[in-house]
């Protein structure tokens, strides 16, 4: 599984990374969540608003900050 | 896939810099035990009874319990402030709960597949509307642009959008109206929107594309693949509470702080202070306000109790608009961010044309009222 956070750097896209590494961790997967901060390789998701949440190459979300609960239920789907 | 260190030209904007966001990830998901519209019933009727009291309220403690004399100093500028507090907090909460749910139905895909096939003219009025109801936030000015752009919105339409967005914010709105009454609010709506239309559409005529960086117009063309949000009646109301959770709770310390300014300047401050230099009759404030506040960046909660400061000495409606407009609607780290997608040319000429509406704007009012 491959978990990708989109977003230029501000503040709450730092939350979100946050928040998937914690939902992560509580369902105790070994896989690191990766930071995309590079605008032109966020644009090659086609999201629009950040912070994205990206799962196995798929936007999951876009424009807001998951909590942790949201981003298990991603994660289990 | 490298993921280079943070681009260092970018600042976290205050729009975006919450920290408070989403610190109780540990909330359970709330059980509705009645339903949604009932609640919201009773919210609204809990708001109107609160708004009704605060003035009686207001008046009985600072000239009953506390024992001060009206029309004195002390007097006036407590019971400006008790009654005001209460009042502009309400109705923060109420307008940010309303924009919260009518934000629910737009979102920037949305607004993109509105804004695709329109031609130019009615692009720039529809973007400049959408900008204002469309969530929107600095940092996602770029993506945002080049979403617009490569499904084929017109450059200046696209622009339309990016002016409106931040300039006609919804808690200047507020505070404009719980403050100066709707006249100035419903002012401040239309020039602000009036700005974005006319400026985007001028740019538009530039004809300038050529001075967008060019891998904006080489990056990709897939259609994102992710579920639309199913959010019905109880989600939307649920989305207006998280924005007023969210907004008002980051601005209110900022409005209280206003609040107290604007008591002081009410009870103390000889009217007409500052007529002779920022008056109508000065021809130069308005491009002197326009001047310092486009450097300036503050949100719209910090910039309205200066506002009110230099109305209240006798500031010209004009001159004060003009300053408050430049501040919150042109801002160094938005044109930091957008650095990266347009060419100096196009950024200077983006500068330009707005900041030539707000100074239009300025001295219409300066002459007109």
């Amino acid at each position: 599984m491959k978990i990708q956070v989109l977003g230029t750097g501000c503040a709450k896209c730092k939350q979100l990374t946050a928040n998937a590494e914690r939902a992560v961790a509580e369902l105790g997967l070994a896989v690191a969540v990766e930071k995309v901060e590079d605008i032109r390789e966020i644009m090659k998701f086609s999201v629009m608003s950040t912070p994205a949440l990206v799962v196995d190459g798929k936007v999951r979300s876009v424009g807001k900050v998951l909590a942790p609960e949201d981003v298990k239920k991603l994660l289990r789907a | 896939m490298s993921t280079p260190a943070a681009d260092p030209d970018v600042k976290p904007v205050p729009c975006c810099s919450n920290p408070g966001y989403g610190v109780k990830p540990g909330a359970p998901p709330r059980s509705t035990p009645l339903p949604t519209a009932v609640l919201l019933g009773l919210g609204l009727a809990a708001w109107t009874a609160a708004y009704t009291v605060i003035q009686p309220l207001a008046e009985w403690l600072s000239y009953g319990a506390l024992g001060l004399a009206r029309g004195s100093h002390l007097g006036e500028a407590v019971a400006f402030f008790l009654y005001d507090t209460p009042k502009v907090l309400l109705l923060l909460v109420l307008i940010v709960f309303g924009v919260g749910v009518v934000r629910s139905f737009f979102t920037a895909e949305r607004t993109r597949a509105i804004l695709a096939g329109k031609r130019e003219s009615v692009g720039n009025v529809l973007a400049a509307l959408l900008g204002v109801v469309t969530p929107f936030c600095s940092c996602s000015a770029v993506p945002l642009f080049i979403g617009f752009v490569e499904v084929g919105v017109p450059l200046g339409v696209t622009l339309s959008f990016l002016i409106s967005a931040p300039m006609v914010n919804e808690i200047a709105l507020v505070l404009l109206f719980g403050l100066f009454g709707w006249k100035v609010a419903a002012l401040y709506l239309v020039t602000g929107l009036t700005i974005a239309i006319v400026a985007g559409f001028t740019l538009g005529r530039m004809k300038l594309e050529r001075f967008v960086e060019a891998w904006v117009y080489e990056s990709m063309k897939a259609e994102a693949t992710f579920e639309r949000e199913r959010l019905g009646f109880t989600g939307r109301v649920r989305k207006g509470l998280e924005a007023v959770r969210e907004i008002v709770g980051k601005v209110w310390p900022w409005v209280i702080a206003g609040i107290a300014v604007g008591a002081g300047i009410h009870g103390y401050v000889p009217e007409g202070l500052l007529a002779s230099f920022m008056g109508k009759s000065a021809w130069w404030s308005v491009p002197a306000a326009v001047l310092i506040g486009v450097p300036m960046y503050s949100n719209a909660a910090g910039i309205i109790p200066i506002v009110e400061a230099l109305l209240g000495k006798g500031a010209a409606l004009g001159t004060a608009l003009a300053f408050m407009m430049a501040v919150i609607g042109l801002s160094l780290p938005e044109i930091i961010i957008l650095r990266k997608v347009l060419r100096p040319q196009l950024i200077a000429a983006f500068v330009g044309v707005v900041a030539t509406g707000i100074l239009l704007v300025g001295w219409l009012f300066n002459a007109a009222i």
